[in-house]
């Protein structure tokens, strides 16, 4: 079962940019990152796409298909009409370097500044120890494929470029409570999550969540548990009071 | 969106499918219900029809409610003259305002921050929850405790309603079963709150040290994920539950009785 389907590709640079129309044909069984294939081998020999896996595993195929944040590997032709227009866009958070191709490295440097896992001192690898319940929660997270769908949707960083220096965006708040709740983690992360990576910017809207691929739950799994972590060490003055007479405690005895 | 080294696409948005088909449903919805809470908060009357108290003016603390419905006293006396329902509505009230899902359907809907995912928003500046005013959203924990208290209120009020319009007791009616459902979808609400899932087990490091709290925290976690559905439901119920009471105060039906 072969038909015609009409693509809208956007085509361009950090200087330009423009929609092509491409009336390409689709089988049956087909994502769009075939067809998008198909128009490089057929007519288009210089579009740009990043991919790799076309299996939805390694990330790179990140882009918007009318107008959702999607990996053009998992985006089955069959959801759509026949009949309809396919819109393809490349993200719009980050800069473009053509076509379909941006530029992510915003990402991995909000990924260095996250500190690595720190286990107590004198703690060797091979010999840590530790319940499957108290892993469990945070194994989630270690799901996600840094496709950067959710960064890219977050509306904090999207409609807001002047935000970028301020939020760390979901991926890497997901990254900071999966090691907050780690058993073994001996680093308090939550003033930095709220003062260096912006938690506070969240307002909880859930649209990281709607598009990632992996179906991690990361608004409220991650980001509301770690705000509740915030608050405890921020915000909650009758924890305070306790952590102050702990002190004193301490001292005397 | 159109910032530097991006891409220049100029629409706001691409999206093909009606995402402004939720957040117009939830202005509405919502709207609804604040028209309706205001006017029946400062209406100040048929809130009470024997045995039933309206879960909008429960407790009734001032000497100007109507007899019968100061069940828990009146501390608050009798230079309070304005609707007693403007007494207590702020803990509720804030208790919805700064619950995590309200805040998400508020901020989408009514403020557009963001309309929709992928849909460009129309504020020129952002500064999320890090400043004041909704900064203060920290503080729902509190409302949290404060709505357990409500809820064990309204508890009460349903067994009280266990009674016949004369005050004996071992009888049912159509009222009773209301608040009943009512106080019960609020229970479902206030436990599956993402405070109530930090506070019994989420805060833990170490679950397996706590085998109670982590018992708690997954049965929490697993009312948690339906938040949504309860928050709603259960404003349908206080809406409905309130709303009947005022008919039979104002005499437009009669209560059912069971028995
Ligand atoms: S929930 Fe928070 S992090 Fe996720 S998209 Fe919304 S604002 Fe961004
Ligand atoms: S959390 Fe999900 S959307 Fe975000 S980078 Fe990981 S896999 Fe992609
Ligand atoms: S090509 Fe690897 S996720 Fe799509
Ligand atoms: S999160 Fe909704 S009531 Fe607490």
């Amino acid at each position: 079962m072969t038909y015609d389907a009409t693509f809208r590709v956007w085509r361009g640079d950090d200087e330009e940019g423009e929609f092509a129309d491409y009336t390409v044909p689709v089988n049956e069984g087909e994502v769009v990152l075939d067809i998008i294939h198909r128009i490089q081998a057929t007519q288009q020999p210089d579009l740009a796409v990043r991919w790799n896996c076309k299996a939805g595993k390694c990330g790179s195929c990140s882009a918007e298909v009318n107008g959702k944040p999607r990996l053009l590997c998992m985006t089955r032709m069959s959801t759509f009409l026949d009949t309809e227009t396919i819109t393809v866009t490349p993200l719009r958070t980050f800069p473009i370097i053509k076509d379909l191709v941006t530029d992510v490295s915003f990402n991995y440097e909000k990924a260095r500044k996250v500190p690595s896992f720190t286990p107590p001192p004198g703690l060797e690898p091979g010999d840590y120890r530790m319940q499957q319940i108290d892993v469990e929660r945070s194994q989630e997270f270690r799901k996600c494929i840094e496709c950067f769908l959710c960064q890219n949707t977050c509306h904090v960083l999207r409609d807001h470029e002047e935000n970028k220096p301020k939020f760390s965006g979901p991926r890497f708040l997901m990254r900071i409570a999966e090691l907050d709740m780690h058993p073994l983690d001996t680093l308090d992360r939550k003033k930095a999550a709220q003062d260096e990576h912006g938690l506070g910017y969240c307002n909880i809207t859930k649209c990281c969540t709607e598009v990632c691929p992996e179906h991690i739950k990361i608004t409220d799994n991650a980001l509301i548990p770690l705000k509740e972590r915030v608050i405890d060490e921020k915000y909650d003055p009758l924890l305070a009071l306790g952590r102050v007479f702990r002190k004193d405690k301490a001292k005397k005895g | 969106m159109l910032s530097p080294g991006r891409a220049r696409i100029p629409q706001k948005t691409l999206r093909s499918d009606r995402w402004w088909l939720l957040p117009t449903v939830t202005v509405i919805v919502l709207l609804s219900f604040v028209v309706y809470a205001t006017w029946r908060a400062f209406e100040g009357a048929y809130y009470y029809a024997s045995p039933y108290l309206s879960p909008l003016y429960s407790p009734c603390l001032a000497t100007s409610c109507v007899p019968g419905s100061t069940d828990l006293g009146t501390p608050i006396g009798s230079w309070y003259v304005l609707s007693p329902a403007l007494l207590i509505l702020v803990f509720p009230l804030g208790f919805r305002m700064t619950c995590y899902y309200y805040r998400k359907a508020y901020y989408r809907s009514f403020w557009g921050s963001p309309p929709g995912c992928a849909v460009a928003e129309p504020h020129k500046k952002y500064t999320g929850e890090t400043r004041f005013p909704l900064i203060l959203q920290n503080s729902h924990r509190w409302f949290f405790i404060a709505g357990l208290i409500f809820n064990c209120i309204l508890t009460f009020d349903v067994i009280i309603a266990f009674r016949n319009p004369e005050g004996q007791w071992g009888h049912m009616g159509l009222g009773t079963l209301v608040l009943l459902i009512s106080a019960t979808l609020l229970w479902f609400y206030s436990l599956s709150c993402h405070a109530c899932k930090h506070i019994v087990g989420g805060r833990l490091k170490h679950f397996s040290r706590h085998p109670v709290r982590y018992r708690l925290w997954t049965l929490v976690s697993r009312l948690n994920s339906s938040h949504s559905m309860f928050a709603w439901l259960s404003l349908f119920g206080v809406a409905f539950a309130d709303f009947y009471v005022r008919c039979l105060a104002a005499d437009w039906f009669t209560d059912i009785r069971f028995f």
